[in-house]
Parts: C-alpha cells; structure tokens; sequence
C-alpha cells in the first residue's frame, strides 16, 4: 500500500531530513512512527499525504508514484488519503457537520449523500449529538473525533495521523486509539506518528523507530540497527 | 460552481471587516483612475470641440460667375476629407464679422470683406498636414484669390492634441498599475488570511481549481462592488464640482458600466495572480 525505496528528502533551509529510507507498509498494517523530535516522522507523513516531494528516491502510495504525479492527480489520490493532526486543523467557523460535509463537498458529491453520510460518520466516532456544535465547544478529544471523521468521509486506504494524542489527556488518548484500532480492523491502513511510548508498548503493532532522518528499528524485521533498541 | 459562490459569499459574511476593507480599497484606487478619466473626458470633449471650429476659408475673387463657384462648392464638397463646402457672399461675411466683433461694428463698411467659399473638414482629416493639401487644393481654382486657414492655429493644436493623447495614456496606464497592485495586495491579505482554510482544503482533496474558485468569485465581486463605489464617488466628486465651481461632462452609460466592468476584471485578476501565487508556494 505505501512504498518508500531509498528516500532521501533535503529541505532548502534545514537541511537533510530523511536518509536513504526504505520500508514497506502493507494492506491492513497499523504502523506506528516513533523517535525524538527532527528525526523525520512528520517528513515520512508528508511523503505520504504529497505535501512534500522526495529529494531522491521512490515513494509509491497506493500504487502510485509520489515522482511522477502532478496536478489534479494529486487532488484524486488525496482522496483516498485521511490525515489528522495534532492541533485538529478544523475550520473554526463552520459546525461539526459542515466541517466533514465540506471533504465531500470538494469531491462533488451529491447532496442526499453527504447528508447520510455525515449522519453516518459522527454516530462512528461517538458524536451523533454535537452535529451543530462548533469546533470551540468541544473538547480535545471530540475535536478530534470530528477530524477523524472528517478524514474518514472518502472511505480512505490509508489514514495519516501525525501525532493525534499529543493534545490529549489520557482517558481521550485511549479512546482515540481506539477509534483508529477499529478503523484499522475495517481495512484501513493506518501510519501514526507518536511520542507516546506507553501507548506504543500496550499496543502491539508494528513500529518503525526513526533517529536523524534514517530508520534504526522496525518491529517486523526484528533487527536493530547498531547503536539503538526497541522502544 | 455553486459551492464555490456559496464559500465566496460566506467569506464576505465570515470576515465582514477585511471584506469592507478590500472593497474600499478597491473603490479609492479606481476612484482615483476615475477622477484622471473624467479629466482626460473632459479635456478630449474640449479639444474636440476647438477642433471643429478648423475650416479653410476661400477668397473668391470679385466678379466670379455664381456658376462658376457653385460648380467648385459642388467639386471641393466631393473631396473625401471634407464634410462641407458652403459660399459666404460679402454681404454675409460683412454680417459675421459685426456679429463676432461687436465693438469694431462701425469699422467694417459693405465691400470691404470678399466674398468667399468656407470648407470645413472631417472628424480626424483635421490634421496639419491634411489640411494644408486641401487648402492648396482649393487654392489651385483660377478664381480663388486666397485661402487661410490659421495654420499655425491648426499646428498648435494638433501639438497639443498629441500631448494630452501622449500624457493621458502614460498617465492612464500608472493609475491602472497602482490600481492593480494595491488591489492585487488587498486581495493577497485576504488569501492569506485564509492560508489554513486553504491548506485543509487541499488536504480533502481539492483540486487547486475548485481551491481558486471561491477566490475568483471572490475577488471580481470586491472588484465589481469598488467599481460601483468609485463610479458614485466620481459622480459625487463632477456632481460638486458642477455645483460650485464649473460643469463637467460625466461618463456616459457604456463607459459607466465599463469601469464596473473594469473593477470586476481587474478583482479577478488580481485574485488569480495572488491565489495562484499561494498555491504555488505552499
């Protein structure tokens, strides 16, 4: 589903992000990306999502080359993609409802559908009642429901979140976690970035550890590169 | 295209005040081109008026059969620069000049004023040059005795013609120019002031088209509401000038309508280049 081969991503003013990556993400993995801050978590999330180019390498989502796709593909292909954030990145003025029907609106779906489908989305994250709120009546937690939800209205294959608890307190870190364990169970591929390593140890899924723009542990090979461990 | 007018209405409601800004920006700098149009108006209108008073005036000599000159009038008024060729008797021409000298009335006496065949030119033959050809055309009858037609009146006016034509289009394009970059900013601070709004919608997976139109819409609208305000503060500006020191002529409807249009043309542009701009940085 996502395919990263030799990446090497270089920013005009920071410098090297990410070194020589390569690593593959199957159909049905929940992927968590840990290690220190700059290390290149959120530089591996924007490869995914298209926000940023590799600098050399090949990075394919969804069978499609990040190298080579410009214009409205990358629009089309964003569809498949949900990405949430740490800060919820929600439009302040417009309701819960209309923040998700607007990921549909710029789809072009009819209206009859966005309707249901919204009606559906916010019974799925457990906020059916808080359709007319707005953003800043809600709590973290619920704000991040209504971003996931929001992310979820293209039935995407792969979902993106870049550190979605780092906002949160416990109890609304564990039920976001879950929301996106059920996500995953339905077939959604799902790539978080996270500094919380208590989550990471109680969830058993497979980690990729990153440390100076290059990978020095992944759970599912099992081997460490030298001068590092699990988390 | 009609979520795209729905959010471009909505973000005049969700922003009222960097709406209005935007607007009033828009409407002071088209006022301004406004104003400079009414001047290059009202400047061309009075040139254009001097310019028909340009004639060449034919002294016939004395004793020239009326068929003789009725047959010339009829040859000189088929010259295609010519929009008429008319005979002034002496008697006529005596009439005239105590008519246009008042005070020299008893300086003129019956005979003292040839008569003569007046020839008034074509809107746009009335240059220096084309007529003087017309002149040494009508000078080349045996019975013409003179021809005058204030040549260096005419060289002067054509010079100043040019000038303004020159001035007014140098000036015109500055003011279209400033009026272009101070709306292309205004228009750039509204993009910007929705640069998050932007980046989430292109996270859904927006096209960059469907991201520009609202912004589009957006802008020739601001556009085309500074074009209306401009228009009324220009008519409010003739309106008092009419009133207290001089009348004006305004812009007619066609033009009027074509500032607005303007406006609304250059909001979109301004609009394109900025959204645009965005899209490609980001």
């Amino acid at each position: 589903m996502i395919r990263f081969r030799n990446v090497t991503k270089e920013y005009p003013r920071t410098g090297l992000a990410l070194h020589n990556v390569t690593f593959q993400v199957s159909k049905g993995e929940f992927v968590f990306l840990t290690g220190p801050s700059g290390a290149g978590k959120s530089t591996i999330l924007k490869l995914i999502y298209l926000e940023e180019r590799p600098t050399t390498g090949d990075v394919k989502v969804s069978g499609v080359s990040a190298s080579t796709i410009r214009g409205s593909k990358v629009a089309r292909l964003r569809r498949k993609l949900g990405v949430i954030f740490q800060d919820f990145r929600l439009l302040e003025d417009r309701t819960v409802e209309s923040n998700i029907a607007f990921a549909l609106e710029v789809t072009g779906a009819p209206r009859s559908l966005i309707k249901s489908r919204v009606s559906r989305l916010l019974s799925q994250v457990g906020l059916a009642s808080k359709a007319t709120a707005m953003p800043r009546e809600l709590s973290g937690g619920e704000q991040q429901r209504v971003a996931i939800a929001r992310a979820l209205a293209n039935d995407p294959v792969v979902l993106v979140a870049d550190e979605p608890t780092g906002n949160l307190d416990e109890r609304a870190t564990r039920g976001i976690f879950q929301l996106l364990r059920d996500i995953n169970s339905r077939g959604t591929v799902v790539v978080m970035a996270s500094h919380d390593l208590e989550l990471i140890r109680r969830a058993d899924c497979r980690t990729l550890e990153l440390n100076h723009g290059e990978i020095v542990f992944d759970s599912a090979e099992r081997v460490a590169a030298p001068g590092s461990g699990a988390p | 295209m009609r979520l795209a007018w729905r959010e471009a209405i909505m973000a005049f409601r969700r922003s009222p005040m960097l709406s209005a800004l935007s607007v009033t920006t828009i409407a002071f700098s088209l006022f301004a081109f406004g104003l400079f149009g009414l001047v290059a108006l009202n400047i061309r209108e009075t040139l254009s008026q001097v310019e028909q008073r340009v004639e060449i005036r034919a002294f016939i000599v004395d004793g020239t059969p009326a068929e003789v000159t009725s047959a010339a009038i009829g040859d000189i008024g088929a010259f295609p620069e010519v929009a008429s060729a008319t005979m002034v008797t002496a008697q006529q021409a005596l009439a005239r000049a105590r008519q246009e000298l008042g005070e020299f009335n008893d300086v003129f006496e019956a005979g003292i004023l040839p008569a003569s065949i007046d020839v008034r030119l074509r809107e746009g033959r009335r240059d220096p040059a084309t007529v003087k050809a017309v002149a040494d055309r009508v000078k080349s009858y045996e019975f013409v005795d003179d021809v005058r037609f204030g040549e260096e009146w005419v060289q002067k006016l054509y010079r100043i013609r040019n000038l303004s034509t020159l001035a007014g289009t140098a000036l015109g394009l500055t003011f279209a120019a400033v009026a272009v970059i101070i709306i292309g900013s205004t228009i750039r601070m509204a993009v910007l002031a929705r640069a998050r709004e932007i980046s989430i919608m292109r996270l859904v997976g927006a096209t960059d088209g469907f991201v520009r139109s609202p912004f589009l819409i957006e802008g020739a609208l601001k556009g085309m509401l500074g074009g209306v305000l401009a228009l009324f503060f220009t008519w409010a500006t003739n309106a008092l000038i009419g009133k207290f020191v001089f009348s004006a002529q305004f812009f007619d409807l066609k033009l009027s309508l074509a500032g607005v249009v303007a406006g609304a043309l250059i909001g979109l542009l301004g609009s394109a280049v900025s959204v645009g701009r965005h899209l490609k940085a980001v």
